[in-house]
């Protein structure tokens, strides 16, 4: 290639070893980074849900919160219940802001003497900054820039990893801990983004490859790119930030109830709580739901979604082909009265009205390890 | 003798009688446009009978990741289309220069077709473009 034309992107430890492997690499949310290998996105779809795939998620910020009140501070900009989070268990939950928007979506360990945080590639430096200036000075924030972060995911998934660090096996869904493989010091979490059983690894970045190697040297793994990634998660019914959620969406509107504390909602000390619980006591205007369409086209982000007579009722917000679901599916905002399963709408697609169903989420059940 | 000429956004056009005005000729998109876009789950193919002009939008072919528009390589009027992308869009994947094909035009303009690249003069655009 004569020039870069992805421009000052950052890389992975893991470049080197998407390029052996024959990646398409393309910029994502500041790094370069593989949206599929040679097999294709289809092929690696169905071989996470088969079998294994091994999934380089580098590009995401890890950091960790340290400080006796680290629990309680980070409530302050949270309605998840974390000061009740026991030590090796991992929660979902989300910044808010004071309007009940979504700032970001992250998943929060409580690691013993720290917690432990893993945000979003694209919402890297404003979560830092948030933090940073609305945390007390006996909370530190270290950023996590010399880890890797890996996903092995899928049914195989834990033969795998068992082979390797018997120990990450035995934990159970939203559950964390330490492991070694081959004497590496990992950090383990069983928790993923596809709906499949699976683990995500913290690693040191320059054992990143050789963990990666490790793993891949399974015969049940392969690796696999964003692009099925995306996939994956669309048909588990997962938000990607900055699509599904941000800012104009409220966790009710969201589906995203679930994750606000029994006590936080008493409490209501959190940011956005009135709008928030307003809407969780009297209903959100409008609702995140699954969409799956008659035909063969899909439906993409920003396609209108009406009523049989025209009337707007919302957009979708991702969409694609569900290759397990097999068919076009999408998530899209609807106004509530919309938002039941079953319902008959259309998705605006060119000009075209195509026919869709609003229905329950996920399209692929997960198949978590709840032990 | 038949030719095979391409366009810079990667369409295909193979016409056995490259002179006559309103021969029929057959459009697809390029191997390497396949190999680009991916694996392809969606064709939408035009209506029989529509006139399009050179460049004009004509099919749009849908990837996992995304939708790209396909244009007329030159001007014409739809007079077939390749029916079975309909159910087996994975066609134009697996032969983009033969059973993926995506319609048929009668060419209004024989002429434009000098415009239009060779087959070593494709492989070379997109040895600098790739």
């Amino acid at each position: 290639m004569a020039s870069d034309p992805l421009g000052p992107c950052a890389r992975t430890p893991l470049y080197d070893l998407h390029v052996a492997r024959g990646a398409r690499m393309v910029p994502f949310a500041g790094f370069e980074m593989p949206v599929q290998y040679p097999t294709g996105i289809l092929a690696e779809h169905h071989h996470t849900r088969s079998a294994a795939g091994l999934f380089d998620v580098s590009h995401m910020g890890q950091l960790k919160l340290e400080g006796t009140e680290a629990a309680a501070a980070l409530e302050t900009l949270v309605p998840g219940a974390l000061r009740d989070l026991s030590i090796g268990r991992v929660r979902y939950t989300l910044f808010t802001d004071a309007d009940g928007g979504i700032l970001d979506d992250l998943m929060v360990t409580n690691a013993g003497d720290h917690l432990y945080l893993v945000v979003n590639a694209a919402r890297r430096a404003h979560d830092a900054a948030h933090l940073a200036a609305h945390l007390p000075a006996a909370v530190r924030l270290v950023p996590l820039d010399d880890r890797a972060l890996l996903a092995l995911q899928g049914p195989a998934a834990v033969a795998v990893l068992g082979r390797l660090a018997p120990e990450a096996a035995e934990l159970r869904f939203m559950a964390a801990g330490p492991a070694t493989i081959d004497g590496i010091a990992v950090w383990v979490s069983r928790s993923g983004y596809t709906g499949e059983d699976g683990f995500e690894l913290s690693v040191p970045a320059d054992a990143a490859v050789a963990v990666a190697e490790r793993l891949l040297a399974a015969p049940e793994v392969a690796p696999i790119g964003l692009g099925a990634r995306d996939t994956l998660r669309l048909e588990a019914g997962l938000c990607l930030y900055g699509h599904d959620i941000d800012t104009t969406t409220t966790p009710i509107e969201a589906g995203l109830a679930w994750t606000i504390g029994k006590r936080r909602r008493a409490a209501a000390d959190f940011p956005g709580a009135s709008v928030i619980l307003d809407q969780l006591a009297n209903g959100p205007p409008r609702r995140r739901v699954g969409l799956r369409l008659d035909g063969r086209a899909p439906a993409r982000e920003g396609a209108a979604i009406e009523d049989d007579a025209g009337t707007p009722l919302g957009t979708v917000t991702s969409g694609g082909v569900g290759p397990s679901a097999g068919a076009p599916i999408a998530m899209g905002t609807v106004a509530a009265a919309a938002a039941t399963p079953g319902r008959a709408v259309r998705a605006v697609v060119r000009g075209r009205r195509l026919p869709a169903t609003v229905v329950d989420l996920p399209f692929v059940q997960h198949r978590y390890h709840r032990g | 003798m038949g030719v095979m000429k391409f366009t810079e956004d990667h369409e295909w056009i193979r016409v056995d009688d490259p002179v006559t005005v309103g021969v029929e000729a057959t459009v697809g998109i390029t191997d390497h446009a396949q190999t680009q876009l991916g694996d392809i789950v969606f064709v939408e193919l035009p209506e029989v009978g529509r006139t399009v002009a050179k460049g004009g939008e004509v099919a749009v072919v849908e990837s996992v990741k995304a939708a790209s528009e396909v244009y007329a390589p030159v001007d014409g009027k739809v007079t077939a289309v390749n029916a079975a992308l309909a159910d087996e869009p994975a066609r134009v994947n697996a032969a983009p220069e033969g059973d993926g094909w995506f319609f048929k035009f009668a060419i209004a303009a024989p002429a434009q077709l000098d415009g239009l690249m060779d087959a070593d003069a494709y492989h070379a655009f997109i040895e600098g473009t790739g």
